[in-house]
């Protein structure tokens, strides 16, 4: 049974109070907060049993590597992915897909070939495709999201060309919180040859995820939004794929051999991380995730499901609010703008004074703004600990503001 | 106006502060003098008057006249808006060689906003003060 007071116990951060207020946290898109489990492993981590991992033959160093390399197979068994040899450690999502441009894409296309992209996709799912397109005159093809924000994935696969090297779309938009059809799209793209990178930023957050079954060739993960460590996450890549890529950083633990004239690298996964790794934050990790599959995904998303539900029929109790994105498909995550002459750091400074966590910006997705034709949205992104009252208490805040601005 | 180097436009609003006990009499009372203040014409909304470090968009167009300080400015956010507002009152027509004087914060803190203003340094407060005392310096 799912209880959401007991998970609140877990968070000591969620019983503080800002400004003479309870912490009301709905900024979980941008970072969740830790249970207490993590905060002790990161502690125990670095109290008792630290030292570098794969280097020492001391107790100490295997003791952080047997720990360390442990995280590897809970990672798998998260994702149900294949095999942990093909999950690399990583430090976040943005690392993840740098590592697939460097290694994969870099190694693999040439001048005019192309690459999808969502409109919606993060800056982390961008900014490494225009390196390409400046670097090596690698094409990026846009798709756009129907009017209510949903992203059709025939539109997608209608993109294909004999030129598309890649399609790399994320699983759930962070800004609108749809929630995208990877599955059909990655059935699609496989029959015509074309590999697909999914975003697991937010997916792999708010939904049980099976890479068995999902049918992609990347799927990055980032820690710090699953209750984990920050400077924490993985890959997961497929066999066929890793064995097109070269190594990406170069440096300690990917190499095998080093000569004044010649090296020989470690086989993957190691081959694809270089020097001493976030040692402690990937134990963390380990134990974040191990406590959210004792939980159960599905069980959290029901529990958001309900939450979502719940905080789209009060959004909409609000006309001079606007929600950016309906779609029929979505997580707890709401970007809105307000009527009068409220900007969105208005907004969240007003909601801040009320103990509410909000983002306010551009949330690192330029062209989605542009697309959607909003200069700043505020964004409530909920998390398996929040509830409904919290929904309340965001409600109430809302309504404050719009008296306060007018 | 006793030791304070400020302006009596300064000294009123500070009058007008005294009576507010809570946050947000006074953030309403940011926001109305935000929402009062005229827009800087779109004409001055260039690279040049764009004021970097803050999280929403700020312009300040300092004029110096006679040797007298002044500025507009604006922003998208009605709150920092307010805080051009009480800047202007703040700095406007003081003698260019007095803007260095100015203890801005000490000042600021007299309105009982200086935790909210040091607090959240994305505001732009310290980057509009900064420009301020660098347009002034090199004048």
């Amino acid at each position: 049974m799912f209880d959401v007071a007991k998970i609140r116990d877990d968070f000591p951060i969620l019983a503080r109070q800002v400004n003479g207020r309870p912490l009301v946290y709905l900024d979980n898109g941008a970072s969740a907060q830790k249970p207490q489990v993590v905060i002790d492993a990161v502690t125990r981590a670095y109290a008792d049993e630290y030292a570098n991992v794969h280097r020492g033959l001391h107790t100490l160093s295997n003791i952080a590597t047997e720990k360390y390399e442990s995280v590897r197979g809970i990672i798998a068994r998260f994702l149900n992915a294949p095999s942990e040899d093909q999950v690399i450690l990583t430090s976040g999502t943005t690392e993840g897909i740098n590592l697939v441009a460097y290694g994969w894409a870099m190694a693999n296309m040439q001048a005019g070939d192309e690459i999808i992209l969502s409109v919606m996709e993060h800056h982390a799912n961008i900014v490494p495709w225009h390196f390409l397109r400046e670097r090596m005159g690698v094409q990026i093809k846009w798709v756009d999201i129907n009017a209510d924000g949903s992203l059709d994935p025939q539109a997608v696969l209608d993109a294909i060309t004999p030129k598309t090297r890649l399609i790399a779309v994320t699983q759930i938009s962070n800004v609108l919180g749809t929630v995208v059809d990877v599955k059909s799209i990655c059935a699609g793209a496989r029959a015509r040859g074309v590999p697909v990178l999914v975003d697991g930023s937010q997916g792999a957050v708010h939904m049980p995820v099976d890479l068995s079954d999902l049918g992609c060739d990347f799927y990055p993960i980032t820690g710090h939004k699953l209750y984990g460590p920050s400077g924490s996450g993985a890959i997961w890549i497929a066999p066929e794929r890793l064995a097109e890529m070269r190594p990406f950083m170069g440096g300690g633990d990917m190499i095998r051999e080093v000569h004044k004239d010649s090296v020989i690298y470690n086989d993957a996964p190691m081959k694809f991380e270089a020097g001493t790794p976030g040692i402690v934050q990937t134990i963390g990790l380990g134990v974040a995730l191990d406590y959210l599959m004792d939980i159960g995904m599905d069980k959290i998303a029901a529990h958001e499901a309900d939450l979502c539900a719940y905080a789209k029929s009060r959004l909409q109790t609000l006309p001079w609010l606007h929600v950016q994105g309906d779609a029929p498909d979505r997580a707890a995550i709401f970007s809105f703008t307000m009527d009068g002459a409220a900007h969105a750091h208005d907004i969240s400074t007003i909601l801040d004074k009320k103990g509410v966590a909000v983002r306010a910006g551009t949330h690192c997705a330029g062209p989605l703004m542009d697309h959607l034709g909003v200069s700043a949205s505020c964004r409530a992104s909920f998390a398996m600990y929040n509830t409904r009252a919290e929904v309340d208490t965001l409600i109430d805040a809302l309504e404050f503001a719009q008296d306060l601005f007018g | 106006m006793g030791s304070s180097m400020a302006q009596p436009a300064f000294e009123d609003i500070v009058d007008d502060f005294e009576f507010l006990d809570d946050w947000e009499d006074r953030y309403r009372m940011v926001i109305e003098m935000g929402k009062a203040m005229a827009a800087l014409d779109d004409a001055l909304k260039v690279p040049a008057t764009k004021v970097d470090g803050c999280a929403s968009q700020v312009w300040l167009h300092p004029m110096i006249d006679g040797g007298i300080f002044r500025f507009d400015g604006d922003s998208d956010a009605v709150i920092v808006r307010g805080l051009i507002a009480v800047l202007r009152a703040l700095y406007n027509d003081l003698p260019v060689d007095r803007v260095a004087q100015v203890d801005a914060w000490a000042e600021l803190s007299r309105l009982g906003l200086q935790d909210h203003l040091s607090a959240q340094r994305s505001n732009g407060v310290r980057a509009m003060i900064d420009r301020i005392q660098t347009t002034a310096a090199a004048a």
